[in-house]
């Protein structure tokens, strides 16, 4: 079986219809980028398979869970239990420090644990600033912490939409080295990007075009390292 | 971590909070200020009213019918007296809390310094009584006749300790025989004499100016009136009269057994003369009816213009926690929508929120508190020229009330929270 299934699912507004009859399917463990112009429908689709939206029509079935049926409690509790969230505008609560942020994560989905949450900002490289406020962080290690947050409850798969998109290169480098061993370790993700080397680095490319699939990619040579093409 | 979280919410928003406890403290000062003097205003307007003088007077029974068929402006001419050792009585009645004060009064002809007859009035001054449920009262002129302007002198303090051959001398009187302070003068009465140190000159502004008043027992010894007295001048708090009490004033006997259970229970005044002529021998006590009525009446709207200034106050306060909290609620909009993305419910989002601002309300509301018994002190210095006591059921009362008002300013910042969906805030859109 396999771990996300989307069956013919649409997000009409109004007479817009942001995603279009959108079918696909994720393996456990793939890495897979999206694609595609500015207001294609990426970042619909990342909020129907992360829970926060509901599809208008279509089926989106979560590890054998057909999520577009839920009430929006049983959502959040989805959410909380099989999704990490990593967001463009990074979106850390300002008044709580590197590591707080992480272990709220750990507040809502079970109990928080401060040595865990360290080892998960060790794992990011931010060990030493766990004590720091988003303000006093750089955009690059507050993405990191976001990270730090995304898999500290060892979600199934993780969702990133555009998380480089306020990065420089090298902070952008360091993330997407963050989802290589993200990826080993076998968590499965979805990455929205505008950014094609992020894209290249994935396993299969999707592109969507006014909210329809237009079409996808596989990267035969799959190293998951970036390469610039300079 | 819930803790924690709380706590650093606040080091970071502590003007927000402290915008909001101010607004609590307002609110909670204001009801605070109101509710003790609205609670303590009873003893003050009480206290205020007696200068006013008595509402009650009470007059042996043969007098009442006399003075009723010949207008004898109130001069015993009877020959029928009240007994002074009754008096203390009067407190045992079962309105007894809501007697304030009492005088009696003893009137008799004396000649003085061995030329014109003066009318010699007996009564207490300040009489200290220890009542058998534990109370004291300080009774008599002093408080009943305030409104007399002391010339000069004294008035005669009953609780000194000094001598009782003392008498105060109406300013009139005073003046046509060149009586000053100091000097004393000698009262030939039908049956005793006395020889009495003036010890202030009064103004009453009435028939008093040309009286001499003395204590009781001197103006017995004068008239040989031994345990005697003419009348009783009561000052009681009175609940305004309606249909029943009329009825009951016009004639006791013809309500039915629950409407007189009823009457006797209400502060009427006819329901309290009614009791003092149960417990002082042969008396008749009436109703001096415009005070009575507007003790009561004036305790009523004082007491309803509080309740209605606490509520304002209340209603304020709600309005301004509705504006501070909803506006720190949507201020966090992106925080309260990331903390659902990854895993909040509602309901412990809304505990967070909730518990953060029940936390200002406490500190606010304490902090208000204090304050209000300090305005309420205030209120009582310049309304009332004494302290306000500060009851304790005060302090639940505000405690709910700061509770309530805080929960109402909530509703529409919780509302917005609970219809906060995190796609919305989190994409920047
Ligand atoms: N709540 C909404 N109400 C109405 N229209 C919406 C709503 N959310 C998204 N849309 C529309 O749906 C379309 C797809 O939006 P979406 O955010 O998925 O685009 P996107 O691919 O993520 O674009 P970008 O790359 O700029 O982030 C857009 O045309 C957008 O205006
Ligand atoms: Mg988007």
């Amino acid at each position: 079986m396999s771990l996300l299934e989307l069956k013919n699912v649409s997000k009409i507004y109004g007479n817009l219809h942001a995603l279009d009859n959108v079918s696909l399917t994720v393996e456990k463990g793939e890495w897979v980028a999206i694609m595609g112009p500015s207001g294609s429908g990426k970042s619909t689709m990342m909020n129907i398979i992360g829970c926060m939206d509901k599809a208008s029509e279509g089926e989106v079935l979560l590890d054998g869970v057909d999520i577009s049926k839920e009430s929006s409690k049983s959502l959040t509790n989805i959410r909380r239990d099989k999704i990490g969230l990593i967001f463009q505008q990074f979106h850390l609560v300002s008044y709580l420090t590197a590591l707080e942020n992480v272990m709220l994560a750990q507040y809502y989905h079970s109990i928080p644990d401060e040595k865990e949450a360290l080892e998960a900002l060790e794992k990011v490289g931010l060990a030493d600033r766990a004590k720091h406020f988003p303000s006093q962080l750089s955009g690059g290690e507050q993405q990191r912490v976001c990270v730090a947050r995304a898999l500290i409850n060892y979600p199934e798969i993780i969702l990133a939409d555009e998380p480089t998109g306020n990065l420089d290169e090298a902070n952008e480098e360091i993330v997407v080295e963050l989802f290589r061993k993200l990826h080993e370790d076998g968590t499965t993700l979805i990455v929205v990007t505008h950014d094609p080397e992020v894209a290249e680095v994935a396993q299969r490319t999707l592109v969507l075009r006014n909210g329809k699939l237009d079409h996808e990619t596989v990267n035969k040579n799959f190293t998951g390292h970036i390469k610039y093409n300079l | 971590m819930f803790l924690r979280m709380i706590l650093r919410a606040f080091l970071r928003q502590w003007k927000k909070m402290a915008m909001i406890a101010f607004t609590i403290a307002l609110g909670s000062s204001l009801a605070t200020a109101m509710l003790c003097v609205m609670m303590d205003v009873g003893d003050k307007v009480n206290q205020e009213l007696k200068t006013y003088g008595a509402n009650i007077k009470v007059v042996p029974k043969d007098a009442s019918i006399i003075n009723e068929l010949y207008d004898t402006d109130g001069e015993n001419m009877s020959g029928a007296y009240l007994r002074e050792d009754e008096l203390g009585k009067i407190k045992t009645i079962f309105w007894a809390f809501n007697i304030v004060d009492y005088a009696p009064f003893i009137s008799t002809n004396a000649s003085l310094n061995g030329g014109d007859e003066v009318t010699v009035t007996g009564t207490w001054f300040n009489h200290h009584m220890e009542l058998p449920t534990g109370e004291t009262l300080d009774a008599g002129v002093v408080s009943m006749r305030s409104w007399w302007e002391i010339i000069a002198g004294d008035w005669i303090d009953e609780q000194n300790g000094d001598d009782r051959d003392v008498a105060m001398v109406g300013k009139a009187l005073a003046e046509a025989n060149g009586i000053k302070v100091g000097d004393t003068i000698d009262l030939k009465g039908s049956s005793g004499e006395k020889s009495l140190l003036v010890s202030a000159i009064f103004d009453a502004g009435g028939d008093e100016d040309d009286q001499v008043y003395v204590y009781l027992d001197t103006a017995q010894v004068l008239a040989a009136l031994d345990g005697k007295v003419d009348s009783i001048e009561v000052s009681a708090l009175t609940t305004p009269d309606n249909e029943l009490a009329e009825k009951a004033a016009a004639d006791p006997s013809s309500l039915s057994i629950a409407q007189k259970e009823t009457w006797l229970c209400t502060a009427y005044v006819s329901a309290i003369c009614y009791q003092i002529q149960e417990v002082i021998t042969d008396s008749v006590a009436s109703a001096v009816r415009q005070v009575a009525d507007s003790e009561g009446e004036i305790l009523n709207k004082t007491q309803l213009l509080m309740m209605l200034i606490t509520v304002l106050s209340l209603v304020g306060a709600a309005l301004g926690i509705c504006n501070l909290v909803t506006a720190s609620v949507m201020e966090r909009a992106q925080e309260i929508g990331l903390m659902k993305a990854i895993g909040a419910q509602n309901p412990s989002i809304t505990g967070l929120v909730l518990t953060e601002i029940l936390l200002t309300a406490i500190i606010g509301g304490i902090a208000g508190f204090f304050a209000g018994i300090g305005f309420a002190q205030i209120i009582g210095h310049s309304v009332f020229a004494s302290a306000i006591s500060v009851r304790p059921m005060v302090i639940p009362i505000v405690a709910v009330l700061v509770f309530i008002v805080t929960l109402i300013g909530c509703i529409p910042a919780i509302k917005m929270l609970l219809g906060l969906r995190p796609t919305e805030v989190l994409h920047g859109r």
